[in-house]
């Protein structure tokens, strides 16, 4: 059972059933890290989370309807990229980020581009930062955990380390802190805990393989550690992998099939790119996040690395 | 009469320059952020189409084959020159707004492929009307994008703000909107056109 899950070099084994198998087990994977992102932020955040679901999976029908595809919708990748792109969005956005967020995701960035298997770049996080760049004002305010309905505004560790050069304890909170998730950020990428459990299943179960973020994880904590505000080989790596959606992005985003590329080579190329722009957004960007730019930016490059690293036929010339 | 009626509607529709030919985009993908830059970019590009096309038609004969371009060059560039000047003479906001593309215009596809393709194999009325419909075609093209990006993106109609309430798409106003915008247009142009053909 297990190689028929194992997304490897053509020529592949056709199954139809594979993939709402897959995206269930993943979007079961991330319901841990949700259900501490409502309990953190309010039930505002649990409005977000089913009102992006709902608006993907409207929107999946719609486009189907119209490019006579027939229903996809229960394949359940609507579904997740409506539930990865409310992860991605602070607690107390208003309620039509997500639907217009959702409605970018799947119509332009997946189905525009020929529907599931064909989008060059994650939906959920293409969606993100579409309305990073056009709502700078509703994505960037994030509300303190435990706020209650008025919703306290609090900076997040990225930006006290990324404006202010702050450590841990100056930002009043410890390393427990951003392992339960006990600060602002989005709603889904606060609980590392929770994200860690739901990625151990995944590739316990070899939904996801560890390529992909055991060269992401290692660059991006090398190099923050190395290159650190505070001197070369100061950097705190523990509260740069912690802060922000590193776990996330890393396990759940960059992980996506259709927008990674297939061979274990590859995939450490792929990764190993990501940490670096991850890092370089981070340490000199505009952003303080640069988890999905980097990922998008490296979903870009995923058809040169196929190329680059194509296996060479038996007996065929270098 | 009626290939002289053709010559100038194609421009328009059939051979759109942006939406079917899809050239000259520097300057749609540039401008195109308000409906008052596209209009002037719109009407200086038509001028310079219809001008140089009506020069390069009647010196065809002269034009020694090897040195064409540079000539053509010459001729759509005193005629940017004039454009350039006039606009920074009557209409300087506007001048400044489209800054770098009026310059532009000298190395726009549009103009020197209608010069190359069109006005040196052709009578100077047929390269005229040619030159008239493309920069039409062009300027409709140009407004279309203007339209939808400046509504959507600056919730705003020739300048003037139409709805209080709407939150702007800033995408759209910059660059990745552009190109977003220009892809669906075409996508729907192509789609119009197949299903014309069934």
């Amino acid at each position: 059972m297990r190689e028929k899950f194992e997304v490897s070099v053509s020529p592949h084994f056709r199954s139809k059933d594979n993939i709402p198998r897959i995206m269930w087990l993943v979007i079961l994977a991330l319901i841990p890290s949700g259900v501490m992102g409502v309990y953190y932020f309010g039930l505002h955040s649990f409005w977000v989370i089913i009102i992006s679901i709902a608006s993907a999976v409207l929107a999946e029908a719609m486009v189907g309807g119209i490019r006579r595809k027939g229903i996809t919708v229960f394949d359940g990748s609507a579904a997740l990229t409506g539930l990865l792109l409310a992860y991605n969005l602070p607690p107390n956005v208003p309620f039509w980020i997500p639907v217009t967020g959702s409605f970018f995701a799947v119509a332009i960035v997946k189905q525009a581009f020929g529907g599931l298997g064909r989008n060059i770049f994650n939906p959920a996080l293409a969606a993100r930062a579409f309305l990073l760049i056009s709502w700078p004002k509703y994505m960037t305010e994030f509300s303190m955990p435990f706020g209650g309905p008025d919703a306290v505004t609090s900076a997040t560790p990225l930006y006290y380390l990324k404006e202010l050069k702050m450590g841990v304890s100056e930002m009043g909170l410890s390393y427990i802190d951003l392992f339960l998730g006990r600060h602002g950020g989005c709603i889904g990428e606060v609980a590392i805990a929770a994200l860690l459990a739901g990625a151990i299943i995944l590739l316990a179960l070899r939904i996801i393989s560890i390529h992909i973020p055991f060269s992401y994880i290692s660059v991006f904590a090398l190099l923050s550690w190395i290159f650190s505000d505070k001197g070369l080989v100061k950097g705190d790596v523990l509260l740069s992998l912690m802060s922000g959606g590193v776990i996330l992005g890393v396990f759940f985003m960059a992980t996506d099939y259709v927008t990674s590329p297939l061979t274990r080579k590859d995939q450490l190329l792929f990764g190993a790119g990501c940490g670096l722009l991850t890092f370089v957004i981070r340490r000199w960007g505009g952003y303080p996040e640069g988890v999905s730019f980097s990922i998008l930016i490296m979903n870009a490059f995923v058809p040169l690395i196929d190329r680059v690293t194509l296996n060479r036929l038996y007996g065929g010339k270098k | 009469m009626k290939a002289l009626v053709k010559e100038f509607t194609k421009g328009i529709f059939r051979e759109n320059p942006i939406f079917v030919i899809v050239l000259g985009l520097c300057p749609t993908l540039a401008v195109s952020t308000s409906l008052d830059n596209a209009v002037g970019m719109g009407v200086a590009a038509t001028f310079v189409l219809v001008f140089s096309n009506l020069i390069i038609a009647a010196i065809r004969k002269i034009v020694p084959d090897k040195i064409r371009i540079p000539c053509f060059i010459v001729v759509i560039a005193s005629f940017v020159t004039v454009v350039e000047l006039l606009m920074a003479a009557y209409a300087p906001s506007l001048a400044k707004r489209l800054g770098i593309f009026v310059p532009l215009i000298v190395v726009n596809c549009i103009i020197m492929g209608r010069a190359e393709a069109f006005a040196s194999k052709n009578k100077i009325l047929p390269s005229v009307l040619d030159g008239l419909g493309m920069g039409l075609g062009f300027t409709l093209a140009l407004c279309i994008i203007a339209f939808i990006r400046e509504m959507l993106g600056s919730g705003k109609f020739y300048g003037r703000e139409i709805f209080s309430w709407y939150e702007p798409i800033n995408l759209l106003v910059l660059a990745p909107g552009a190109l977003l915008t220009l892809g669906m247009l075409i996508a729907i142009a192509n789609a119009v056109k197949s299903r014309r053909v069934r």
